[in-house]
């Protein structure tokens, strides 16, 4: 089906439609201060059920590219493609995003900024669904950079506490870092497959692994991917991110923008997966963060980041999957990354709910509350039961999948599967943890006396919970409209739905051995807890430290280096453009070979021109090694007499009386002002910066000369001479050329100059009438206030 | 405008006999109009209270005809007209591509926000001491630069325009100012000398100092001095430009004249060195670009790793602002070492957003000087909540800056990644080089979004000046008043409207980027048919 204009149009409204929304998200507020949110949330459901539509297209195996023009110069378009993989990441991040938004007017109710609030949620909403409905690769770093903006506001909007500054700038250094080097990766590999398009690309599977750019491509790619989905050793920002209030940390830092690291690896499975570097480079940094982040985990107490790092190593088991590529593994990470979205999105809002009602979130602080929240209680219980990976939940056919891998006996899928078996078992002890902890076992006195979460705060958990279960209940269909139709476009191939009930001793192995190991970890988490803190006590030093010692030592070094380049000291400056100069004047010469040849003229100099030039190295000597400034500006005047005798002595008479003209006039403003302003007349410079000044001038003087003889080497062109010898007369009406020249042929250059005198009037005039100007409005005003109290105080004391 | 020989006998054809027909008088008023303004303004300098509607409604003049320029270039490509109806190359012509047209109608648009933004700060006694002449001025050396196709004349207007800028930096007569003017004035008006003897020479070597003369005749000299004077041209234009080793000045002098005053500079001065550069270093003497290539690479990524360091080791918001304008033109430094016509692309597309977003940048900062009382970022705090379409211009503005999408400076830092990764994958020598250059590119994006959201979390999102108070709301904002408000935040407001649109949907802005690069890349093509019709060449 090739969809219409007007279908095109409808699914860029799609993306587009959150960031109008955004716009009026704060007049609604305003307006429906109480029901903003349930009001805001027709949008994002609204788009849900427009996706939604096409999934029985899909189910077909259907693929739909939405096409509007947008840069066509650049071969850029406005391009969206929908195929299972974006249907799948579109409904999620339409479908949660929804019950985020009902969930936000509950958790920031009666927040000043709520407005702004639902403004930048809802901005990035739109920019994760034009994130994985793109199919112009440059289209897609669009929305991806935008995600990483958004988030860096989401993740700062608690901006007067300091942690969340830190950690903002730190998420959108990271990811905003990545965004950079996909964004050289993508236009890498437009240029070698000649296009911009996703969907082109994904016609010609292979193509780039033979491809000379393969592996900077993947490189490249591959740090997008990592920085944005937190894998190991950029996975601290993610932690530091749970700064943000609970919905976002929900939304965006769960379910949503860390795993559109993981949609890229996805997407482009078939173009750069398959080969060697791709099998072993994810599965390894999948598994290292899948183990790092599930021990991570269990090191906590605040409940917000157990999940943060529960979601770190779930990231981790997805890069672990792709990275393995067979066909369960792809059909395992569909199933693992829709089960993780429903349980982690729901937990979140839960550990959001027990914080917002309790007022805390430290899981040995809480206990015993399941009887006033009973109904958060229900939600928590299955998600984590799902998490847990336990029948017949959803999370139980993501786990089943995953350890069929185990089934092809060959060693590196056993290594996959036993690592996921060890993560999954931690991630369950986690997750059995907040799900039981707090709501189980004796009641304890909490900061706030404990009463079920509002409506808006208990529709998000409560949903995605009976979701995780439902669908896993309905997995066939599930299968059929999601898993399948995904899987097979990362797989590129038909991925056959094989999702059911069936009794497989080796999964099903894995599986109670997960269950068991889990268990004992649960059961034994104090203890864990206690041997991990003490290791971590030991090992203080981390990325995130690192972070910012690097941070720190930038600054550090920009000062440093700021201050070599930008001393503030003009003399050095000057130089600096001299040498400069004489680089420019030599370098060129002495690399093309063009020295010139020296000039056999000083033999046949006449005596008075021997004189003329006897003057000026006088004059010039008595510049460098004069006293004071006033014999150096006078010396530098015979130096300029000398030359205009030479103009004389050449036939240029009017050439030269300009020049004496302009020479006195010099000698007498400089020495007016020198004397007049009571300038420093002693020039106070040292020997050594003397010759180092003098001689500049001198290499620089020589230089320019020697480039003058190697012009002088062509012959000059003379036509436009001859013109003005052959028209000045009959044509100009003018008997001397330099004023004809001035005044008709160049005239708007005399125009100009005569400007560039007025101008010159007009800034000295301002210069000297309007001399000590007071500080300009406002501005200032500190200092001055400053100084009033300082004087005012020593007034005081010198009257006492 | 074809020449003829309907002069007396024994005399060479002078003078063109086809007069300039009236429409293609256009190409003079983007110069003429602001000069003539200038020059009223000057004998009304005591109507203090007409200066500004005066100058307002010259502008609007000068923007329409700039409009329609722009709008004939694009139509029938680049239009010439030479004064006095000499025969060019004797007299001095005018010929306006769309790499000039473009960039004097941007200019233009600069100069009247920031002739609005005045309104909201400027003092009576300077009015008097001709603050609008000196801008309409200023603004007659750059729309000059750009569309004169004479080099001496180039050299005219860039005395103009310094000498004009000179008297705006001294015009408050603060000490800071006096002593920024003195930097700035003595590095510049070395470059401009240096300009001078590289004309000079140049004009030995061919003999001419019209370009298109200068485009047919350059590839024939064969004398190797031409290397050391094209040389000599790009480091008069890379100080022009504040690239680095020679950038000292911009810093240096750029935080000292009024915000309004700084705006106009960043927008519009560095941007006449990088178009000079473009004009001699692709179209005048092509075969120098081959020559200084590794050296315009080095400069480049220099200074796009160097400027956004120095933007971060800044406590004055102000002076780390100059830093980025640098950033800037270590980027369009890059456009110009790939050469490629993408390259030029790029440079000329990042040329248009740095005047923008320069401009509306310091002009933000003036507003948060104005109502923190200091530009030291120590001192403020708070401003998130107090004025949240500050902030939002503000975060915009940096991003922008940084290149970050769908912001403008995305786009041109696509097209120079883009062009230098179409390099790398070429067969010459320099390929593998042009990863360090696409590098910067990147690193430069990298560290101007951290060097921006610094500022941005120190001014804004902090809520009180750093220090023990640094979470007490900031006791030392004033709100903007209504003059304030009207004159300051409204044009800025609208400043940045424009950028965000031309961000949003940028096919425009590329288009005539992608004519430009044409322009000059089809060197001695159309530029020189338009200069000497279609027969003489």
């Amino acid at each position: 089906m090739i969809p219409t204009q007007a279908q095109s149009f409808s699914m860029l409204l799609v993306a587009i439609a959150p960031f109008l929304t955004a716009f009026v998200a704060p007049l609604v507020k305003r307006f429906v201060p109480q029901h903003a949110g349930w009001v805001l949330a027709l949008i994002p459901a609204s788009i849900f059920a427009y996706i939604f539509s096409f999934i029985d297209l899909i189910a077909q195996g259907e693929k739909l590219r939405f096409a509007l023009p947008w840069i066509p110069m650049l071969g850029i378009e406005l391009s969206f493609y929908l195929d299972g993989l974006s249907l799948v990441f579109g409904l999620l991040i339409s479908g949660i995003g929804t019950f985020i938004v009902i969930y936000s007017g509950g958790y920031l109710s009666g927040h000043q900024h709520l407005g702004r609030f639902y403004a930048f949620i809802l901005m990035f909403m739109g920019s994760m669904l034009g994130l994985v409905l793109a199919d112009n690769v440059i289209t897609l770093f669009v929305f991806w950079e935008l995600t990483s903006i958004t988030s860096f506001l989401l993740i700062g909007f608690d901006h007067s506490r300091q942690a969340s500054r830190r950690a903002a700038i730190q998420a959108l250094v990271i990811t905003g870092g990545g965004g950079l080097l996909l964004l050289a990766g993508l236009v890498l590999i437009g240029f070698s497959m000649g296009t911009l398009d996703i969907s082109t690309m994904l016609q010609y599977p292979g193509f780039m692994a033979e491809h000379s750019a393969y592996l900077p491509v993947f490189i490249l790619v591959l740090f997008g991917a990592i920085t944005k989905s937190a894998q190991v050793p950029f996975h601290f920002w993610l932690p530091n991110a749970m700064e943000a209030p609970t919905p976002v940390s929900a939304f965006l830092h769960s379910a949503t923008m860390v795993k559109a690291g993981v949609y890229l690896l996805a997407r482009f499975n078939p173009i750069l997966g398959g080969t060697i570097e791709w099998q072993v480079t994810l599965p390894i940094l999948g598994g290292i963060t899948l183990i790092t982040g599930a021990l991570l985990a269990l090191r906590q107490t605040d409940m917000k980041q157990m999940l943060a790092y529960t979601t770190m190593a779930s990231l981790g088991m997805l890069v672990m999957l792709i990275g393995a590529g067979s066909k369960e593994a792809i059909l395992a990470a569909m199933l693992f990354l829709v089960a993780h979205s429903f349980y982690k999105g729901g937990l979140f809002m839960v550990v959001g709910a027990i914080d917002h009602e309790t007022g805390t979130r430290d899981i040995t602080e809480v206990s015993g509350i399941a009887k006033e929240l009973p109904i958060t209680f229900f939600g928590a219980a299955l998600a984590a039961f799902s998490m847990a990976g336990l029948p017949i939940s959803l999370g139980f056919f993501a786990k089943e999948e995953i350890y069929l891998i185990a089934k092809t006996f060959e060693w590196q899928h056993w290594l996959i599967a036993i690592v996921a078996l060890v993560g999954n078992a931690l991630m369950m002890a986690a997750g059995a943890a907040i799900a039981i902890k707090p709501f189980l076992g004796p009641r304890i006195a909490t900061p706030k006396s404990p009463h079920e979460a509002p409506l808006s705060m208990l529709a998000g958990p409560a949903i995605l919970a009976v979701l995780g279960i439902a669908a896993g209940v309905f997995i066939y269909q599930f299968g059929d409209w999601f898993f399948s139709p995904s899987a097979s476009a990362v797989y590129n191939h038909k991925v056959s739905n094989h999702l059911g009930l069936h009794f497989d001793p080796i999964p099903l192995g894995l599986s109670i051995a997960t269950w068991a190991l889990g268990g004992l970890i649960h059961w034994k988490l104090e203890t864990v807890r206690d041997i991990l803190r003490r290791i971590a006590r030991v090992w203080t030093w981390g990325p995130d430290q690192g972070f910012d010692q690097f941070m720190f030592g930038l600054v550090r070094f920009a000062d440093w280096i700021t201050r070599i380049i930008q001393h503030g000291r003009l003399e050095l400056y000057l130089i600096l453009v001299f040498v400069a100069l004489a680089g420019a004047v030599y370098a060129p010469m002495v690399l093309t070979g063009s020295i010139p040849p020296m000039p056999d003229v000083l033999p046949q100099l006449r005596f008075q021109e021997w004189g003329v030039l006897l003057i000026a190295a006088l004059g010039l000597l008595a510049v460098v090694f004069g006293r004071t400034r006033l014999v150096a500006i006078v010396s530098l005047g015979v130096q300029g007499f000398a030359v205009a005798l030479i103009f004389l002595l050449l036939g240029a008479p009017d050439l030269g009386f300009t020049q004496f003209m302009v020479e006195t006039l010099s000698v007498v403003i400089l020495a007016l002002v020198m004397t007049k302003l009571h300038l420093d007349q002693r020039d106070n410079r040292v020997f050594e910066e003397v010759i180092r000044d003098g001689g500049l001038a001198l290499v620089c003087g020589i230089g320019l000369t020697m480039l003058l003889l190697a012009v002088l080497q062509t012959d000059l062109d003379t036509t436009l001479t001859e013109f003005f010898t052959k028209t000045s007369v009959p044509i100009a009406h003018g008997r001397n050329i330099v004023n004809v020249i001035l005044v008709d042929y160049r005239a708007i250059d005399t125009l100009g100059e005569i400007s560039v005198v007025m101008t010159a009037g007009i800034a000295i005039l301002a210069l000297i009438r309007i001399r000590a100007g007071g500080p300009k409005r406002g501005i200032g005003a500190i200092k001055k206030a400053v100084k009033r109290a300082t004087s005012s105080a020593r007034k005081t004391r010198s009257a006492s | 405008m074809a020449s003829s020989a309907a002069t007396p006998k024994d005399l060479p054809p002078a003078m063109l006999d086809v007069a300039t027909s009236a429409a293609d008088w256009v190409i003079v008023w983007p110069i003429a109009l602001p000069m003539v303004g200038a020059a009223i303004l000057l004998m009304l300098r005591n109507r203090t209270e007409w200066q500004a509607p005066f100058s307002f409604a010259i502008l609007i003049a000068t923007l329409l005809a700039n409009f329609s320029l722009l709008q004939t270039v694009f139509a029938k490509g680049p239009l010439t007209m030479t004064m006095g109806d000499w025969l060019p190359p004797f007299g001095i012509s005018f010929t306006a591509d769309a790499l000039g047209a473009l960039f004097a109608l941007v200019s233009t648009v600069v100069m009247l926000v920031v002739v609005l933004f005045v309104q909201s700060e400027v003092e009576a006694r300077e009015t008097k001491y001709g603050y609008h002449p000196l801008m309409l001025i200023l603004l007659t050396g750059v729309s000059g630069a750009f569309l004169t196709g004479d080099l001496f004349n180039l050299y005219v207007w860039f005395e103009v325009m310094l000498i004009a800028s000179f008297g705006l930096m001294v015009i408050g007569g603060r000490k800071i100012q006096l002593d920024a003017a003195i930097k700035y004035g003595f590095i510049n008006f070395l470059a401009t000398t240096f300009f001078l003897i590289g004309i000079a020479y140049l004009y030995g070597l061919v003999g001419t100092l019209n370009m298109a003369d200068i485009m047919v005749k350059a590839p024939l000299v064969e004398n190797g001095a031409i290397a050391s004077v094209a040389a000599l041209f790009f480091l008069a234009f890379a100080m022009k430009a504040a690239a680095f080793p020679v950038n000292s000045w911009l810093p240096a002098s750029y935080h000292a004249p009024d915000p309004a005053v700084s705006a106009l500079f960043a927008g519009l001065l560095t941007k006449v060195g990088v178009y000079a550069l473009l004009r001699v270093h692709l179209m005048l003497i092509p075969q120098s670009h081959g020559q200084l290539q590794i050296l315009i690479m080095a400069v480049a990524v220099f200074t796009l790793v160097l400027a956004p360091l120095g933007a971060l080791a800044q406590t004055n918001a102000r002076r780390a602002l100059g830093f980025l304008v640098m950033g800037g033109i270590g980027a369009m430094m890059a456009g110009l070492a790939f050469g490629s016509s993408r390259g030029i692309l790029g440079a000329s597309l990042y040329a248009v957003h740095s005047m923008l977003t320069m401009t509306a940048l310091y002009l933000t900062v003036g507003l948060v000087e104005r109502m923190g009382g200091t530009s030291d970022i120590r001192h403020l705090g708070g401003l998130y909540r107090a004025s949240s379409p500050l902030s939002i211009l503000f975060l915009v503005l940096v991003f922008a800056a940084a290149g970050l999408p769908p912001f403008l400076g995305f786009w041109p830092k696509l097209v120079l990644v883009q062009s230098g990764i179409e390099l790398t994958l070429a067969e010459n020598s320099l390929a593998v080089h042009q990863w360090w250059v696409v590098g910067a590119l990147l690193l430069n994006s990298i560290l101007t979004s951290i060097a921006g959201s610094r500022l941005w979390a120190h001014i804004f999102w902090r809520n009180g000046r750093e220090g023990r108070q640094s979470e007490m709301p900031n006791d030392r904002i004033k709100m903007l008043d209504r003059r304030g408000t009207r004159w300051g935040l409204w044009p800025t407001a609208a400043l940045v409207a424009l950028i965000v649109a031309i961000g949003l949907w940028p096919s425009m802005y590329i288009r005539a980027g992608i004519e430009s690069a044409n322009d000059v890349t089809r060197s001695s093509g159309d530029y020189v048919t338009s200069v000497f019709g279609e027969r003489t060449q």
